[in-house]
């Protein structure tokens, strides 16, 4: 608290130094004007500075407020965040005019169209999850154009329809008048959504729908307001069915032209990055530059500025991504939110100044309240009524909770009032009214809306998700469901197999890549490719981290997850006095995740009757569909995705199952295949990694998670990178299997062969190199058993534990071998032990 | 014998029973459009690199995301009939069909078999992706292994076990520490339920497919 104080404290003064030179300056500015008559050592230069260093001074400001709200939680997850700001915003306009007794500062509109909305525009653009703006671009274009349409002329035929009817008094008006600001504020707003939308977690589909619908459909209410500011001049009587015509011919060429110059200027974009590559220092600077460029010259056309903005950053993203340099990509990234994050912050507290200005305030109840009641009436009439016609089409309907809180969102914002500001009061007597309506209208969208909306979402979804899960049986289950049909949706297709979308990637990958992408980030396209860059990164980060372990005492210091990982699951199972020399280190460590994992595990033996920590435990830990990934936007933070790691977790293990399938089905079957140029070819590289799985094997017995992955991802790293040439091999004779179904392509198996591919080229290792020692002990019934499982022992957790089960003496006979096999399953041993 | 039969456009080649199955368990069991079959042929045409006629354990490994599905190893090993390392069109389909969406507004006509889409068949399915050695129950160590699989890396062993103990605990009525399909299917189910009643994943096909030309 004290701190808030303080902070509100420094706020004021820093606002009495803003407008006390302000006032100085006015009344001594005339009389500075005198010659020189010695040198001066100092001079008070604030007429030549006052300008920007107002302008420096108010974004300072702004965002110390919000840093003065920041510091109560609490009042944050009451009210949102623009609220908040409109709050200050009020009080620092208070401020202002007690002082200079005229309000000195407002929202200018060429300010906020020029300056403050592009890089909002843009970042929204540039951050778009992609794939869900497409997957719904159909319903957004409904919502955005049919919607807005709908909403400008109900509105505007409702007010007039009372206008006539006499209940707003005397107002000079008339039914273009009231349509035209139908159509300014019939848009939804995109910064007022985001705001909002932000803090209160509604689905990905429905975030999507009303996020592009407010972006979107901002290029027709800029239309709207054209064509209707247009008639008002033309006035009644000139306005016929070609005038009409006219504008809806111009409603399209700006916003299809809008978007056109937005992707020219992301081809652009795209194309200037690819050979950036020696300049990386201001590699950022020309998306900005360009961003903004694209925004200016829609403008200069006059067509949709908003659009254009839009359009080039969601086409560029991808490829100015792979093309950049890794760190240009965060720097723009970083950038973007810091520009986006405060003209935003700007906007909302500049929103509540304007307010504080008694000369553009007119207040007429009729028309006020009249308006705030239509907007939000006819807002859900059109969400109903739209998304019962998409209904009718749409994959996966969306609910009656959906429309509801896409209708609460209405939320109107800046542009509207920026729009408003642009009017013409010769043209618009009742201009003040408009603004001040603007204002009320903008208030009570952001602020009551705003503040009613989370709760109004917690309390809907609560409805809904009565079902809870009581027992662990259910949680687990109701997971494996969500796995089971993630998977059969796979397999039969059911993404992939849009025809449109198929087209469009076939020609993305034969001619864009081409065209916009360097070679190297083309390379990199390949999903599978970027998860085996990765592990294949971190497996050198824990290799180069494992070096130093042994050598020196310096990984005390950098210690990394993965190797606490293992020496809590490997390490104290299987290697008792290991384990406890590791122990030691473990508490010598300073890193956090390490203790955290002690700790858990502490608890949960102290508390293990309880049901709750299961749950929880579960809860947070098991792996999620892949449905419920999230891809959001926030404006907030840079998005970090989880996800990832767990996609890559679970990829690791998946080809690890199937490596050791393959391993021990390997001394199985040996079906005649000639394969022996590329052994060569590896065998320089592989010699390395040959080495260190044999120290590792000698040195920790954990080590086996560790060098499984560097021998899968060096054998994908090459069967990836060099799309699929070759066979991968590695030295030990392991064969990646998860590849080897792309690579039978390259060279056909005869098709009454009925052995699966990977059981096929273990002659070659046989007949290459020694079996590991586990594969020869497990000769024995091995055979037999690969034969019968061979269908399901694609999960070797299964197979393992089947001869783990059978056997249990022989394989405490193995692990007691000197020197330690290859571990072939560490968990599956844990299970038995 | 094989026949050629045109099959809504698509030739098929197969012996007479197999074409009988499936108009079979087109029209009786499963009631699907022609156009499902029709596209799921593509995509098995598509699956199936080396036009063998039938896929292999590694022609699904070849879909990418099922590497990164924790239990899509066991789902392409439920493809597989014992014994059998290759599974053809029809029971590609057949087995499809377990997720087709129950149909809720015919009822069930009590002279037909039990549809191959119904909840209960719907269960087994899941059911023996734990069920790996086929015994009807779903043993300690079956349900760890699946556990193991599904969740993340830093759960402890110890963890793992405790939790497992627990859900048996919890499933098991007859006191022999496994989980028998009668008590699997007993499980409260809450989103599995909603799952296997609507969300069928094939339901989506069918609108997508007919309604393709609307979509963006």
């Amino acid at each position: 608290m004290p701190a808030l104080w303080r902070s509100t404290f420094v706020l004021v003064m820093v606002l009495l130094a803003i407008s006390r030179p302000s006032l100085a300056s006015e009344a001594t500015g005339n009389g500075t004007e005198h010659t020189i008559t010695t040198l001066p050592i100092v001079i008070w230069k604030w007429e030549e500075i006052h300008f920007p260093y107002l302008v420096a001074l108010w974004v300072l400001v702004s965002w110390l407020c919000k840093l003065v709200f920041q510091l109560n939680p609490c009042l944050t997850r009451v009210i949102p965040e623009s609220g908040l700001l409109i709050c200050i915003g009020w009080v620092l306009g208070g401020i202002i005019y007690g002082a200079d007794k005229v309000q000195t500062f407002r929202l200018q509109p060429f300010t906020f169209f020029f300056y403050l909305l592009p890089q909002i525009v843009l970042d929204a653009g540039y951050s778009m999850p992609n794939k869900l703006f497409f997957g719904n671009l159909g319903a957004i274009l409904v919502y955005a154009v049919i919607g807005t349409c709908w909403n400008a002329a109900t509105l505007g035929l409702a007010l007039w329809g009372c206008w006539l009817g006499g209940a707003m008094g005397n107002i000079d008006t008339g039914l273009l008048q009231l349509l035209l600001f139908g159509s300014l504020i019939a848009a939804v707003d995109p910064v007022a959504v985001i705001a909002v939308f932000e803090e209160v977690h509604v689905n990905e589909v429905l975030y999507i729908l009303v996020f592009g619908e407010s972006l979107l459909n901002d290029g027709v209410t800029v239309v709207l307001f054209n064509v209707f500011d247009a008639f008002v001049s033309l006035g009644g009587a000139q306005i016929d069915a070609v005038e009409i015509i006219k504008g809806i011919i111009s409603f399209f060429v700006v916003a299809v032209g809008g978007s056109l110059v937005g992707v020219v200027f992301a081809l652009l974009i795209s194309l200037l990055t690819r050979c950036t590559k020696n300049i990386q220092i201001i590699e950022p600077g020309f998306i900005f530059v360009l961003g903004y460029l694209s925004y200016l010259t829609a403008e200069m056309l006059s067509l949709s500025a908003i659009l254009s903005c839009t359009f080039c950053g969601v086409c560029c993203q991808k490829y100015i991504n792979a093309n950049m340099d890794e760190r240009s990509v965060s720097t723009v990234r970083s950038t973007m939110k810091v520009f986006a994050n405060g003209s935003e912050t700007i906007i909302f507290v500049f929103l509540g100044i304007s307010a504080i200005d008694p000369s553009i305030w007119v207040w007429n109840t009729a028309f006020i309240l009249l308006t705030l009641l239509f907007i939000f009436v006819f807002r859900f009439i059109g969400v109903f009524l739209l998304t019962w016609i998409l209904n009718q089409y749409r994959l996966v309907p969306l609910d009656f909770i959906d429309q509801l809180v896409m209708g609460y969102g209405g939320l109107r914002g800046a542009v509207a009032y920026g729009l408003v500001l642009l009017l013409d009061e010769n043209k618009y007597k009742e201009k003040k009214l408009m603004i001040s309506t603007t204002l009320i209208v903008v208030y009570f969208t952001v602020m009551l809306q705003g503040i009613t909306m989370k709760p109004l979402v917690t309390w809907l979804k609560v409805k809904r998700a009565a079902v809870s899960e009581r027992t662990l049986a259910e949680k687990i289950q109701n997971r494996t469901f969500d796995h089971m049909l993630v998977a059969i949706e796979d397999i039969s297709g059911q993404i992939g197999d849009n025809y449109m979308r198929d087209k469009w990637n076939n020609f993305e990958e034969k001619w864009l890549y081409w065209l916009l992408m360097t070679p190297i980030a083309r390379k990199s396209c390949d999903p599978i490719f970027n998860i085996f860059h990765k592990l294949n990164i971190k497996d050198a980060t824990s290799y180069v981290k494992e070096g130093e372990r042994r050598g020196s005492l310096a990984f005390v210091r950098n210690e990394n997850k993965a190797d606490v990982d293992f020496n809590k699951k490997f390490g104290c199972i299987d290697f008792m006095t290991r384990s406890s020399k590791d122990e030691n280190i473990f508490f010598l460590r300073d890193s956090v995740p390490s203790v955290c994992l002690d700790m858990h595990e502490q608890d949960l033996k102290m508390r293990e009757s309880e049901d709750f920590d299961a749950h929880h435990l579960l809860q947070q830990h098991l792996y999620k569909g892949r449905k419920q990934h999230r891809h959001r936007y926030s404006r907030k933070q840079l998005e970090v995705n989880k996800d990832e790691h767990e996609v890559q977790e679970i990829f690791q293990r998946t080809m690890r199952s199937r490596l050791e399938s393959f391993k021990s089905a390997k001394m199985g079957v040996a079906p005649p295949k000639k394969i022996s140029k590329h052994l060569k070819k590896d065998q320089p590289q592989k010699m390395p990694n040959g080495k260190s799985t044999d120290n590792s094997k000698s040195h920790a017995y954990g080590d086996e998670d560790f060098e499984f992955s560097e021998g899968d991802s060096a054998s994908g790293y090459e069967a990836a990178g060099g799309s699929f040439p070759m066979r991968a091999y590695r030295g030990a004779g392991i064969v990646n299997p998860a590849f080897m179904a792309e690579m039978d392509t390259m060279d056909p198996m005869p098709p009454m062969q009925q052995i699966p591919s990977w059981l096929a080229e273990t002659e070659v290792d046989s007949s290459n190199m020694v079996p590991s020692q586990r594969a020869q002990l497990r000769l024995p019934w091995t055979p037999s058993n690969l034969r019968r499982l061979a269908p399901l022992c694609l999960s070797t957790h299964s197979n393992d534990s089947f001869l783990l089960a059978d056997s249990p003496a022989t394989q405490e006979g193995i692990s007691e071998l000197p020197p330690p096999p290859p571990p072939q399953d560490g968990q599956g041993q844990g299970t038995h032990k | 014998m094989h026949i050629v039969i045109k099959l809504f456009g698509v030739p098929l080649s197969c012996p007479i029973t197999n074409s009988m199955n499936i108009w079979f368990s087109c029209f009786l069991f499963i009631i699907v459009t022609p156009a499902h079959i029709v596209r799921l042929y593509d995509r098995f045409e598509a699956l199936d690199k080396e036009k063998t006629g039938h896929l292999r354990p590694q022609d699904f490994g070849a879909i990418n995301r099922l590497a990164m599905n924790p239990i899509g190893d066991r789902i392409i090993g439920a493809f597989f009939s014992p014994g059998q390392e290759t599974v053809d069109f029809h029971s590609f389909v057949r087995i499809l069909a377990h997720f087709r969406p129950a149909d809720k507004k015919h009822p069930k006509d009590p002279s037909m078999p039990e549809p191959v889409n119904s909840r209960t068949s719907k269960l087994k399915f899941a059911f023996q992706l734990y069920d790996q050695d086929k015994d009807g129950k779903i043993s300690r160590a079956e349900l760890l292994q699946v556990l193991r699989s599904m969740l993340e890396m830093q759960v402890t062993e110890e963890q793992l076990e405790s939790i497992a103990d627990r859900t048996i605990q919890e499933a098991d009525l007859d006191n022999d520490d496994a989980i028998s399909f009668e008590e699997f299917r007993k499980v409260p189910l809450g989103r599995a339920r909603r799952l296997t009643y609507q969300h069928g994943p094939l339901q989506h096909s069918a609108p997508r497919i007919l309604s393709q030309p609307h979509r963006k």
